[in-house]
C-alpha cells in the first residue's frame, strides 16, 4: 500500500508537532478569492492551467473570508475599498497570512495620487511583498515558495 | 449614495435603518417598509469581475431594482494624466481595462495624433491592427472563461486561459510584458515586430479555429448553459440605444455599430470582416457575438499578418518632433541626441485645442477626449469608457430576473471595474 510499499520496511518516522503542522499548513493554503485589478487577472492565470497553483494545493479559493488561510492583495488599494479588505482581513480565521502582489498593492506603484492607499500594509500586516506589474505568475509562485518557506519556519511559540 | 458598511451592532443597525431615507425614490417603497429584501452583493463577490457593488431588491428571489455602486477601483488616472507628458501617460492608460491594454494604448495614441495631426506609416497601422485584434481574443477569453465559471462550467477557463497565455507570450514578444504593454505609442508602434513573431502568430492562427470550435462544443448546445443564458438580461434595441451600450452588449440586441466599419480607424476599412449581430438582446445572443468574434478576429488577423510580411518600412513615424530617433541612431548624430533628449525631458507641445477620438475596444466604444494646453502636458483627458455604460445599463437589465441571473448578467456585458473607475 502506498508509501510503505515505495519506502520498503522502513518502520517509524518521527518528527516534531512543529515541522507536522507546518508541514501541513503549506501543502493545502486556500486562498481567498478575491481581485482587485490588473494583478488579480495573472493570479488567474496562476491558478489556470499553465501554471497550475493546484500543485501547492492551493486549486481551492475560497470565496468566504472564514474558510480563507490566504489573503493575496492583488491590485491597487483605493481609499473606497481599503475597509472592505480590512474586514476581509479580520473575518479571516487564524492562522491567516497576506501576500501583496504588485507594486500597487506593496507602496501604491506608479500611483501616488489621491485615490490608492499607498501600500496595503498601511491597513494589514503583510508578509511577502512581489513586485512587477503586474507580476508574471512565475513571480506570484515565488512569493507563494517564500511564504512557505516563512510558514515552515513558525515556532510553536509564534502560533499563539 | 453613501455607502456604509453592514452594521455590527443593534445601535450600528439603528442607525443603518436610519440611513434607509438615504435610499427613497432609488429602491422602491416596498423596500423602505420591509417588505423586500436588501441584499448587497460586492463589492467583494467572486461574480462581479472585480470590485463592483450591487444593492440588489429581492422580491423573493426577484430582482425589483438594482442600484449599481462604483468608485471602488477608482484610481484617479484621468487626473494623473494632466500631470505627466504626453509620452509618459501611455503606461497609465494600460491600467484601465486591463484585459485589453492595447485598445487602451490606441484609443489614446489616436486621439494624441489627431491632437498633433500626426501620420502613422503603413506598417505601423498593419501591426496595430495585429495587436488590436490579438488583444480583442485575450479579452473574449476572459470573459469567456469567467462567464462560464459564473455559470457553473467550471472546466472552460483551463481552456480559455491555455490560448490565452500563448497570446500574452506574443505580447511579450512585441513589448517584453505580458499584460501592460505600453506598445502602441503616438505615431506608431514602441519598435518593430521580431524575428520570432511571424512563426508564432501563424502557428497561433492555425491552431486557434479548432480551440474556438471546442469551446462551442462546450457552451453552444449545452441545454444547461441555453437554459441560463435564453431569454436572459433582454434589453431591447432602443433601449440599448438609449442607454448607450456598445461593442457586443449592443451588437446583441441586433443594432449594427461597430466603429471597426462605423468609422475606420488604422486602415480596419481595408479589410474582409462582418460584424455579428444577435436577435433577442439576451444573454446567449452576446455569448453567440463574442464567440463569433473570435472567428472574425481570426480572418482580420490573416489579412494582417499576410500584410505584415508584404508591407516594409517604418513602424513609427518619422517625425522626430514628436516620435524619438531609434537607438543607433544616438551614436551617429548629434541632432537624434537632441531630439531624444528633448522628447524624454519635456517632451512636445500640442495645440491648445479639444479633440475626441474613440475606437472599438473588446467591450465597445471607448473614447479619448485630450484639452490641450499649447505646453507638454493635457489641461484634462477623459476616458469614455464602455464598462461604466453597460453597469449603468445592468438596473434595466436585471430587472424582473431571478438573483441567479443576475450573475449571467454580469458577465454577458463584460465588464471590467478597472475601465469602469479609471
Amino acid at each position: 500500500m502506498g508509501v510503505s510499499s515505495k519506502l520498503g520496511n522502513m518502520g517509524v518516522v518521527t518528527t516534531t508537532v512543529e515541522q507536522a503542522v507546518n508541514w501541513a499548513r503549506t501543502g493545502a493554503m486556500w486562498p481567498l478569492l478575491f481581485g482587485l485589478a490588473c494583478c488579480a487577472i495573472e493570479y488567474m492565470s496562476s491558478q489556470a492551467s499553465s501554471y497550475d497553483l493546484s500543485r501547492f494545493g492551493m486549486e481551492l479559493n475560497r470565496a468566504t473570508p472564514r474558510q480563507a488561510d490566504l489573503l493575496i492583495v492583488s491590485g491597487r488599494l483605493t481609499r473606497k475599498m481599503a475597509p472592505v479588505v480590512r474586514q476581509l482581513y479580520d473575518q479571516m480565521a487564524e492562522p491567516k497570512w497576506v501576500i501583496s502582489m504588485g507594486d500597487c498593492a506593496s507602496c501604491g506603484g506608479v500611483y501616488n495620487n489621491y485615490a490608492i492607499v499607498q501600500g496595503v500594509d498601511e491597513i494589514i500586516p503583510v508578509d511577502v511583498y512581489i513586485a512587477g506589474c503586474p507580476p508574471r505568475p512565475e513571480q506570484l509562485l515565488h512569493g507563494i515558495l517564500t511564504l512557505h518557506e516563512k510558514v515552515r519556519s513558525e515556532r510553536i511559540a509564534d502560533w499563539a | 449614495m453613501a455607502v456604509a458598511t453592514p452594521p455590527q451592532s443593534i445601535e450600528e443597525q439603528r442607525r443603518w435603518e436610519g440611513n434607509l431615507d438615504q435610499l427613497r425614490g432609488l429602491v422602491s417603497e416596498r423596500a423602505i417598509t420591509g417588505e423586500t429584501m436588501l441584499l448587497n452583493m460586492g463589492p467583494h463577490h467572486p461574480s462581479t469581475h472585480g470590485v463592483l457593488r450591487l444593492l440588489l431588491e429581492l422580491d423573493g428571489e426577484q430582482i425589483v431594482s438594482c442600484l449599481p455602486d462604483v468608485g471602488f477601483l477608482h484610481t484617479g488616472i484621468e487626473k494623473s494624466l494632466e500631470d505627466k507628458s504626453y509620452e509618459k501617460a501611455l503606461p497609465l492608460t494600460d491600467r484601465m481595462d486591463y484585459l485589453s491594454p492595447m485598445s487602451n494604448n490606441m484609443a489614446y495614441a489616436a486621439a494624441v495624433e489627431k491632437l498633433l495631426d500626426l501620420d502613422v506609416p503603413e506598417r505601423g497601422q498593419v501591426i496595430r491592427v495585429v495587436c488590436l485584434e490579438l488583444a480583442r481574443c485575450a479579452s473574449h477569453l476572459v470573459w469567456l472563461g469567467t462567464h462560464a465559471i459564473d455559470m457553473g462550467a467550471m472546466s472552460v477557463l483551463l481552456y480559455a486561459f491555455r490560448e490565452r497565455e500563448r497570446i500574452l507570450g506574443m505580447f511579450e514578444m512585441l513589448s517584453g510584458q505580458r499584460m501592460m504593454s505600453s506598445y502602441i505609442r503616438p505615431g506608431g508602434v514602441w519598435r518593430d515586430v521580431t524575428d520570432d513573431f511571424l512563426p508564432t502568430i501563424k502557428q497561433f492562427l492555425n491552431d486557434f479555429p479548432a480551440k474556438v470550435d471546442d469551446y462551442e462544443a462546450l457552451l453552444t448546445q449545452n441545454p444547461i448553459w441555453k437554459d441560463r443564458a435564453q431569454g436572459v438580461g433582454v434589453i431591447e434595441p432602443d433601449v440599448a440605444l438609449a442607454y448607450g451600450l456598445t461593442g457586443p452588449a449592443l451588437r446583441g440586441s441586433g443594432v449594427n455599430w461597430d466603429l471597426r466599419k462605423a468609422q475606420p480607424y488604422s486602415g480596419y476599412e481595408t479589410y474582409d470582416f462582418n460584424v455579428p449581430l444577435g436577435e433577442h438582446g439576451d444573454v446567449y445572443d452576446r455569448y453567440l457575438i463574442r464567440i463569433q468574434e473570435f472567428r472574425e478576429s481570426m480572418k482580420i488577423l490573416n489579412q494582417a499578418v499576410e500584410r505584415l510580411e508584404r508591407v516594409k518600412g517604418p513602424y513609427r513615424s518619422e517625425n522626430r518632433k514628436y516620435c524619438p530617433p531609434l537607438r543607433s541612431e544616438l551614436g551617429q548624430s548629434m541632432e537624434a541626441v537632441i531630439h531624444h533628449f528633448k522628447l524624454w525631458t519635456y517632451g512636445y507641445d500640442a495645440p491648445d485645442d479639444e479633440i475626441y477620438n474613440a475606437i472599438e475596444s473588446p467591450r465597445g466604444e471607448i473614447g479619448c477626449y485630450i484639452h490641450g494646453t499649447g505646453a507638454n502636458k493635457p489641461r484634462r483627458v477623459h476616458f469614455k469608457t464602455p464598462s461604466f455604460i453597460h453597469i449603468s445599463a445592468l438596473p434595466v437589465m436585471s430587472k424582473g430576473y431571478l438573483l441567479a441571473d443576475m450573475v449571467a448578467i454580469i458577465g454577458s456585458v463584460d465588464i471590467v471595474l478597472g475601465d469602469c473607475d479609471r
